[in-house]
Formats: structure tokens, C-alpha cells, sequence
């Protein structure tokens, strides 16, 4: 168990007692207080950015690639969804409602708050050495056995053994990783790319891509991704335990081994 | 125990203090450099506000995007128009021979041109994206004359701050601030694609923005107004699309 050696385990984790006999004091946080906020503002920035991103799509719900598309050219592929816009031919007998004005102002206000936070996540990460910690794979992490039972374990939808309610396994260190260091700079620099302000002044954001349609539909891409890695990390969380989880990420303080089960 | 509490509420209260007048500071600079948007009220109000002062430090002279007449989007695209007023339809009927541009506000000479009199300043042409709001964008080369030439020839007063700009149908009002109204690529633009401008896409006279999105580039521009304050206008929030609802500056 040398995996287990590294992570820190309250006193109290092991004692199959009531959950209270813990001082507070003696309880070493879960999630910093920094990880917490920023955390909680990033669901509520992305729920947001979700809403208001459907809206906006439904007003135009096609798909280009390159520089331009329009309902006279040839689409990479269509929802099928109805429009707010009559002039989208969508099949649909009907037209929804006009919600663009708030959905953009909404859209571009989480995207300000989001990535706000994100800069402040990143370099708290980097200082605090929790990117080092608890993000980067150990060196153990990184055999092949390791991996594969991390695999084999989520597929046979093992509970967590008592260490893993104190630090993350090898799938969740690279999955995090990938969505802050991969999906949310996409997001980011597709949807800059689809700014004709932005790009007057840095035009390879979006020639780099192949166009602004191009942009504009890898940042459909990628929200999707976005998308299924909430609703798994959701799923996850329920797996594991939803009430010590929640309150780890809430109030610092992670379950004892017997709340979970 | 209690020197540390002490010591950290100190330290709190000095940081809160210096966070709110910092704040209050970057306020008032923001006002004096024009990093304010006319509809930073309300709760989309920082947004708006931080992309608006983002883009004018970063963006204020930067030139959109141009592409090869290779990428001009063919069949050009027409997007829908409001119903055409009697008084477009009579000026129609005559070939545009009255239609005028008048323009006034903080200028030295206000003034009242015809088509003939834009078409007879230098003719510039630029073969830009226009993009909307809901997702789609053609390419098309837009020919007329930069509006910085026409702002020229009435003299603008130093003060001014804003262009407001009025289509034929009187629920289509914008207004941009002085570095796009003065922007090379600014058009008021009386061509499209080498011919004249079809009235489906704005003719006899539209203003082209191509650094923001198309609901700026107003069709049937009639008239112009140069002024300090946008508060006189509408609502106050600086053009009709923030009183439906969108934002006013749309370079996002």
C-alpha cells in the first residue's frame, strides 16, 4: 500500500464512531478553502454559460467549417432542433421565442467570472503545490498495473477505499488535468476566436483554426465535452457518496469511512 | 491567539480598504478614459463593462480582418428586413436621387449630402466578414466612404465622444464611440460586391462596422448625430439594442 502512505488520514477516519467526536481543529481539510470557491464558482459560471450557449445555438442551430456559413451555404451538419429565427429553415411549423439579448449578456458576463476565477485557481495551484500533490500522477500512478486497476475499479464501480476520500486515484488526476489545462484554454480561445473585436488584434486566434466558423463550431465541440464531463463527474460523486462529498466540497470537512457506505 | 486575531482583522480590514478604494479608483479612471459602455447598469453591467474597457485598451486602432474577393460568400446573403415605409418606397420610386444623410450635433458645419455627394469623396472598398449575433457570417466588399471623412468635412468638436446614427425606420438607432466612428474601416457604404447596394442588404446607404457584429452596420442610414453624452437618446443606454435587450457595444 504504498499509495496510501503518501495521503494524509484524519485520526478520526478509521474510528467507525460518530462523526462529531472529531474536534474540528484536528480535522485536516479536504479541499482548501480556495479550491472550495473557486469550485463553486466555476459550477455556477459553467451552469450558466450552458443555459445561456443552448440559446444562443438555437437561434442558428447549424454548423460550418472555414470562414463563413450561412443558411445559403452548405451546413457540416444541423441540429434537429426548431429555431428562434424564421429564417433558419429547420422543418419545424413554428418558431421559439427570441432569448439572444440576455443569453449574450449573461454568456460573456460567466465567461468574464469564470475565467477570472480559473487565472486565480491556476496560480494559487501552482504556489500552493496542490497542482504538484494532488493533480500531476504519482510516480506509483504511473505503471501500467496501477492504471489498469484504476480502470478495472471504475468499471466494476468499486466504492473508494478510505484513502481515496483524501486524494484523487490516476483517472481523476489526468481527467481533471485535461479539463483545465486542455478543455477550458479550447473554450476560451474558440470563443475569443469568434470575436471580430478580438481578432482585429490577434487575428492568428482564428486563422489558426481554420475560420471563425471553424471556431465557432469547435467551441460546440468542446462545450459538449464540457457537458459530459459534468454530468460523470456528477455521476461519480453520487458513487461515491454524495452527502461526504458535498460536504468536502463544501465545508472542507471529508466523511468518515462509515458515513459512506 | 488574541494578538494574531487582532493582527489578521487589521490586515483584513486594510485589505478590504484598499480593495474597495482601489475599486472606486479604477472607477473613476474607467469613466475619465471611456472604458465605460452606456448600458453598464443593471447585472450584466460588470460584463459588459470589462469587455467593453478590454477591448478599447487593446483593440482601439487594431484594422479587422480583410480577405481575397476569392472568399467573397457567393450567393451573397440577404438577411431579413423590416417592411419598407412609404416614404423608402417614394424615395425608392425616384431612384435615390433625394435621399439624404444630415448631419449634426457637436459639429462646426452641420450639413445635409446627397448620395451623389458622398459617391463624389474618395471611394474606399474593403472585403470584410460581416457576422451576426446568431451565429452565421458572409464575406461580401463593401464600397463608400470612411464616415472619419465625412465627420471631417462637417468638423467634429474636440469634446465629442459618440456617433449616434438613425436608419429610415425609426426603430433602428445605434451609436459608437469616437475610435470606431473614426476607424479607417468605417464605411458608410453605398456598395456591395462591385455594384450598388441592394436595398436587401441596407441600400442606398448603410454604415459598416466590420469590428463588431451586424446589428451595428445600421441599414438606411439617414442621419447622424455627434454628441458628449448619449443620455439624451432613447433611454439612456445608447442605442435601441440594449432597450431590446442587447448589448450596446457588440465587438465582444
Amino acid at each position: 500500500m504504498a499509495r496510501s502512505e503518501s495521503v494524509r488520514v484524519p485520526l478520526g477516519a478509521s474510528v467507525p464512531s460518530s462523526t462529531s467526536s472529531v474536534p474540528v481543529t484536528t480535522v485536516t481539510s479536504r479541499h482548501s478553502a480556495l479550491v472550495r470557491v473557486t469550485h463553486w464558482i466555476t459550477t455556477l459560471c459553467f451552469l450558466a454559460l450552458l443555459v445561456s450557449g443552448v440559446e444562443i445555438v438555437i437561434s442558428h442551430p447549424r454548423f460550418y467549417w472555414g470562414e463563413t456559413g450561412n443558411v445559403l451555404a452548405t451546413p457540416l451538419f444541423k441540429l434537429p432542433i426548431p429555431s428562434s429565427r424564421a429564417l433558419v429553415p429547420t422543418g419545424y411549423g413554428y418558431v421559439l421565442p427570441d432569448q439572444n439579448g440576455w443569453s449574450r449578456y449573461l454568456h460573456f458576463q460567466a465567461a468574464w467570472v469564470v475565467v477570472l476565477t480559473g487565472l486565480l485557481y491556476i496560480i494559487s495551484i501552482l504556489f500552493t503545490g496542490h497542482l504538484r500533490k494532488n493533480l500531476l500522477p504519482r510516480k506509483a500512478d504511473l505503471s501500467w498495473r496501477m492504471f489498469s486497476t484504476s480502470i478495472a475499479d471504475h468499471l466494476r464501480f468499486k466504492r473508494p477505499g478510505a484513502a481515496e476520500a483524501w486524494s484523487y486515484n490516476v483517472l481523476q488526476r489526468l481527467t481533471y488535468l485535461f479539463v483545465i489545462l486542455v478543455l477550458f484554454p479550447l473554450v476560451i480561445w474558440t470563443g475569443l476566436a469568434m470575436s471580430p473585436a478580438f481578432v482585429s488584434a490577434f487575428p492568428l486566434t482564428v486563422t489558426s483554426l481554420g475560420g471563425q466558423q471553424s471556431a465557432r463550431t469547435i467551441h460546440f465541440f468542446v462545450s459538449l465535452a464540457l457537458l459530459l464531463f459534468f454530468l460523470v463527474h456528477v455521476v461519480m460523486v453520487f458513487l461515491a457518496g454524495f452527502k461526504s462529498r458535498m460536504r468536502a466540497m463544501i465545508t472542507g470537512r471529508a466523511g468518515t469511512s462509515m458515513e459512506r457506505t | 491567539m488574541t494578538d494574531f486575531s487582532r493582527r489578521k482583522l487589521i490586515i483584513t480590514g486594510l485589505a478590504t480598504a484598499a480593495g474597495v478604494t482601489g475599486l472606486g479608483v479604477a472607477a473613476r479612471l474607467a469613466q475619465k478614459y471611456g472604458l465605460v459602455p452606456p448600458d453598464h447598469g443593471g447585472i450584466y453591467g460588470l460584463g459588459e463593462t470589462l469587455t467593453y474597457a478590454s477591448q478599447r485598451l487593446l483593440t482601439r486602432h487594431s484594422l479587422a480582418r480583410e480577405f481575397r474577393p476569392s472568399q467573397i460568400s457567393k450567393p451573397p446573403l440577404a438577411n431579413e428586413i423590416p417592411p419598407l415605409s412609404d416614404a423608402f418606397k417614394r424615395l425608392q420610386a425616384g431612384g435615390f436621387a433625394d435621399w439624404r444623410l444630415s448631419v449634426n450635433g457637436m459639429v462646426e458645419r452641420p450639413a445635409s449630402f446627397s448620395l451623389a455627394q458622398l459617391k463624389g469623396y474618395p471611394s474606399r472598398s474593403q472585403i470584410t466578414q460581416l457576422a451576426c449575433e446568431e451565429g452565421w457570417s458572409y464575406i461580401a466588399e463593401w464600397i463608400g466612404v470612411p464616415l472619419s471623412h465625412v465627420l471631417g468635412v462637417v468638423g467634429v468638436h474636440p469634446q465629442a465622444r459618440y456617433v449616434v446614427y438613425f436608419s429610415i425606420d425609426p426603430q433602428w438607432w445605434e451609436s459608437i464611440d469616437m475610435a470606431d466612428a473614426l476607424h479607417p474601416q468605417t464605411f458608410l457604404a453605398y456598395g456591395m460586391n462591385g455594384d450598388e447596394l441592394p436595398v436587401a442588404n441596407g441600400g442606398p446607404l448603410r454604415l459598416r462596422l466590420p469590428r463588431q457584429l451586424g446589428y451595428k452596420s445600421v441599414k438606411f442610414i439617414t442621419h447622424l448625430t455627434v454628441t458628449d453624452s448619449l443620455k439624451g437618446f432613447g433611454k439612456g443606454l445608447g442605442s435601441a439594442s440594449p432597450e431590446g435587450g442587447y448589448a450596446w457595444y457588440a465587438g465582444i
